[in-house]
């Protein structure tokens, strides 16, 4: 498709400068080791495959999780969307989960999606909290608004940490925006915030080489199989 | 009184099972049942159905009658059982009465529950609507609470460890992994829920001391039996499940009435009864299913069924030997612990399990060599509800 690149300047969105979140590792229930780390844009098309089937499964809103995922990557993939940032686990190359987020401005971000692939081993509670921590100690924000689009969503987020509900839209829509502030994250951190730096380099160069992912019957399976982990 | 066997047994995967109601759950595993026993034209007498939250939960109430309808077994008579967390076991003893009079002949049994429909919280507390309704539940009282509490004065006046409810852990959902039926196919490492400072998330405290992994899972599922006379169970193909012994003992309601806490003396009544009349010893027995809601409950009730002496029970666990090839296995299936526990199934499916392991019938991994008894213990409430059985294959 033909890009007008001066059209371009206007449609694209302002970035800020953010500085990038630190690969590391953390050990799951099952023993295996979850690599956390940033994706690139050029990452995008591949971990869309990965969303896509999961736009099929209704059970705990997946499917509204993923479309708006989906949408949401791609936007950041074709200059839609105003600092986006996407952080990937995976174990053993497969893409287990994958977060992302944004800048609103220099003090306040906006927690998008958080879609654990591979469940019942605690990683969308990991990479939210990657997330948090991306946003607090690395891109030295004071605050994240967040909404949860599902029951667990809201109970991991708002009771776990737990958050502060205000009365601010969300961009999401839905729900009044929860929110994250300094003060909550550091009495949070030490009992949600976990993981390894620096990645042995084996680990990362896994990692970033090739971003693996089960074929769409696997996926749902994992999601949504009968037994529903 | 006439001998009892059992002839058929039957479950469904345990888990979520979203697309199933629990009058579905309950039909597939009594058509389950019924086949393995090879009923054929024959229909039923009777049907026990134990559930402890269908009124609550499905809104739905004459769950056996509507079973019966389902199954096309009318007229068959038709009750359920509700009691609490041993509503299966009551089932079970039910059935098992029936026969034993002489009133009926062939007996469906079979226990279901569904309590994925609801979130884990109203689950939580449908289930502690078996606590005190005066003294305990307007507290804010939970099972988990109750344990959490238990655990902690059993560690301290035993000794038990961590150490100890972690060996349990890890061996029952090891043990689950190789189980088809079991609500969690998951191996667990000790690394990720123990060692590693990564633990804290991966297995938070739920209720002090005990961890996310030392709780059963809330599950769906059912499973069923069919009882009759031994005498006909002689005269079928396969060797018969005699149902040797039962007891059942009642504790007093709330926690804080007892002597000591720690004592679960309506689990040392009942099995002692199931022991008498089944003429054996807990020498003699050579896999148990024992009721683990909590990873101390399989330590707890290892040890007041006798097979270790008080205080034992954990380092018996840590040690080994209640794993498959040590000194008595314990929770082959994964237990509640990984098997699940949709309340009013798990006396059966614990008895299926057991059936399952005395036919000699399991794959190699999961199967306890020779076995020739096993014992079950289903226990309701804070243990103030407690059935035991002893089966013993029957070797034509």
């Amino acid at each position: 498709m033909p890009v007008d690149m001066e059209l371009e300047a206007v449609l694209r969105p302002l970035q800020y400068a953010m500085p990038p979140y630190p690969s590391k590792t953390i050990t799951l229930a099952n023993g295996k080791v979850m690599v956390v780390r940033q994706a690139a844009r050029a990452d995008v098309p591949a971990i869309l495959k990965s969303v896509h089937p999961c736009l099929f499964i209704e059970r705990d809103y997946y499917d509204i999780v993923s479309a708006r995922l989906y949408g949401e990557l791609l936007a950041w993939y074709r200059y839609r969307v105003k600092s986006e940032y996407c952080l990937l686990g995976q174990v053993d190359g497969y893409l287990v989960g994958i977060v992302n987020g944004r800048m609103e401005n220099e003090q306040v971000g906006m927690s998008y999606h958080t879609l654990a692939i591979d469940r019942g081993l605690r990683i969308g509670s990991h990479l939210f909290a990657a997330k948090m921590e991306y946003h607090m100690d690395y891109l030295g924000q004071e605050s994240v608004l967040i909404v949860a689009e599902s029951p667990i969503g809201f109970r991991r987020w708002m009771i776990e940490y737990p958050l502060e509900k205000t009365n601010i839209p969300h961009e999401l829509g839905g729900g009044d925006s929860y929110r994250l502030t300094r003060e909550i994250y550091l009495a949070a951190k030490p009992r949600l915030v976990v993981g390894d730096r620096p990645v042995p380099q084996a680990l990362l160069d896994e990692a970033v080489a090739e971003i693996k992912f089960a074929d769409d019957d696997t996926i749902r399976e994992r999601i949504a199989g009968l037994k529903g982990r | 009184m006439r001998d009892v066997a059992i002839v058929g047994a039957g479950m469904i995967p345990f888990g979520r099972r979203d697309e199933d109601t629990l009058m579905d759950m309950l039909a597939f595993a009594s058509l389950k049942a019924m086949d393995d026993a090879g009923l054929g034209d024959k229909s039923v007498d009777a049907v026990y159905v134990g559930n402890m939250g269908g009124g609550m939960l499905q809104h739905q109430s004459a769950i056996a009658s509507s079973l019966v309808d389902r199954l096309s077994l009318l007229p068959a008579a038709a009750e359920t059982v509700e009691n609490g967390p041993a509503s299966g076991g009551s089932a079970v003893k039910n059935g098992l009465l029936a026969i034993a009079s002489g009133y009926y002949d062939y007996v469906l049994v079979v226990g279901g529950e569904k309590m994925r429909e609801v979130t884990g919280w109203r689950a939580t507390d449908f289930v502690a609507s078996m606590t005190h309704p005066q003294t305990e539940y307007p507290y804010g009282i939970t099972l988990p609470g109750m344990a959490g509490m238990f655990t902690r004065l059993y560690m301290q006046k035993y000794g038990v460890t961590r150490e100890h409810l972690l060996a349990v852990s890890l061996k029952n959902q090891e043990m689950g992994a190789l189980n088809p039926y079991a609500h969690v196919e998951m191996t667990l490492d000790r690394g990720g829920i123990f060692d590693s400072p990564h633990a804290i998330v991966n297995n938070p405290v739920s209720a002090d001391p005990l961890h996310l992994y030392d709780l059963c899972p809330v599950s769906d599922g059912a499973a069923a039996l069919i009882l009759c006379p031994l005498e006909v169970a002689k005269k079928m193909s396969r060797p018969p499940i005699l149902i040797a012994g039962f007891g059942q003992a009642t504790d007093t309601h709330t926690l804080q009435e007892r002597d000591d806490p720690t004592d679960l003396k309506a689990v040392t009544l009942a099995t002692q009864q199931a022991f008498e009349r089944a003429k054996l010893k807990p020498s003699d027995i050579h896999v148990a299913e024992l009721h683990d809601a909590f990873t101390i409950l399989e330590i707890a009730e290892s040890e007041h069924v006798g097979f270790f002496k008080k205080g034992e029970g954990g380092k018996a666990a840590a040690a080994g030997k209640t794993r498959l090839g040590g000194q008595i296995p314990i929770n082959v299936s994964g237990g509640l612990k990984a098997r699940g526990h949709p309340v009013g199934a798990t006396g059966v499916a614990q008895m299926v399990d057991i059936v399952w392991q005395l036919r000699h019938e399991l794959s190699k991994n999961r199967q306890v060599k020779n076995a020739q008894n096993g014992l079950t213990v289903n226990f309701g409430g804070f243990g103030n509800n407690v059935l035991a059985f002893v089966l013993k294959r029957v070797d034509q």
